[in-house]
């Protein structure tokens, strides 16, 4: 029988905050990456298969929408871990302060932009 | 001090009691995979464009091999954790919500094999 439990995240009843919106995109990057699990394996298991497979694989990341993939990703995974320390701050009792928390919250977006746009500059000098 | 009652534990209201054991490895995974996840996105910058054979030699190396393996099962498992939070979070539904938390646990699993195989293919079998 299906209990009439208070659901959590109340997402259309606020009004947009840097805290609730940083919050809620650490959940969709997360499960971004998440879903996109099968990508790794699928790569790892095409270095198994052999230089067609790995071509093959390699020819599909050529494509602009596999590189804005690959991107999406690289923003995803620098933004999930900059907010996952600051959540480990959190967890270890540090950082509540309603100006800390806003100071810190722009801070993991400079560090997601900054990571990302270091790793386009190498991606880019790579040849890739 | 006992705040809940016999009827709300009868009627399977509130803690399963793996609450904290959940919560404990989404962190301890988190702090894993930092050091791994940066390792891992600066190892496929440098293999970005090269040749199956370069790909082939870096996995080839057992140090190579450990880490990948270590960082895609933490990531797998990690992600697995995010995922259950989410979906006991915005699935009300009893029946969907069972159904996709046990497909996101078996396709970590499967996924899991899947990168154990590969990698070891290519680092013990070569």
């Amino acid at each position: 029988m299906q209990k009439e439990r208070p659901l959590s995240p109340h997402l259309s009843v606020y009004k947009p905050q840097i805290t609730s919106v940083l919050s809620i995109l650490n959940r969709v990057f997360g499960s971004f990456m998440a879903v996109s699990t099968p990508v790794l394996v699928y790569w790892l298991m095409s270095i198994a298969s052999g230089p067609e497979a790995y071509a093959e694989l390699q020819a599909c990341f050529s494509h602009w929408l596999a590189k804005l993939f690959l991107l999406a990703w690289a923003f995803s995974f620098y933004y999930h871990m900059s907010n996952g320390i600051r959540h480990l701050f959190w967890d270890a009792g540090k950082g509540h302060g309603l100006a800390t928390l806003t100071k810190s919250g722009y801070a993991v977006l400079a560090s997601a932009v900054t990571l990302t746009v270091i790793t386009i500059v190498f991606a880019v000098a790579g040849g890739a | 001090m006992k705040f809940r009652s016999p009827l709300s534990q009868a009627k399977g209201l509130g803690s399963a009691k793996h609450g904290f054991s959940h919560w404990w490895w989404q962190r301890v995974t988190a702090i894993a995979l930092i050091p791994m996840g940066l390792w891992f996105v600066i190892s496929v910058l440098c293999l970005a464009g090269g040749t199956h054979a370069q790909a082939q030699e870096w996995l080839s190396s057992p140090i190579n091999a450990t880490i990948v393996l270590l960082f895609t099962l933490t990531a797998l498992f990690h992600a697995q954790t995010g995922l259950q939070v989410i979906i006991e979070d915005y699935v009300p539904t009893k029946w969907i919500n069972l159904v996709l938390l046990l497909a996101t646990k078996f396709a970590a699993v499967i996924m899991a094999v899947l990168a154990i195989i590969a990698v070891l293919k290519v680092s013990v079998g070569g």
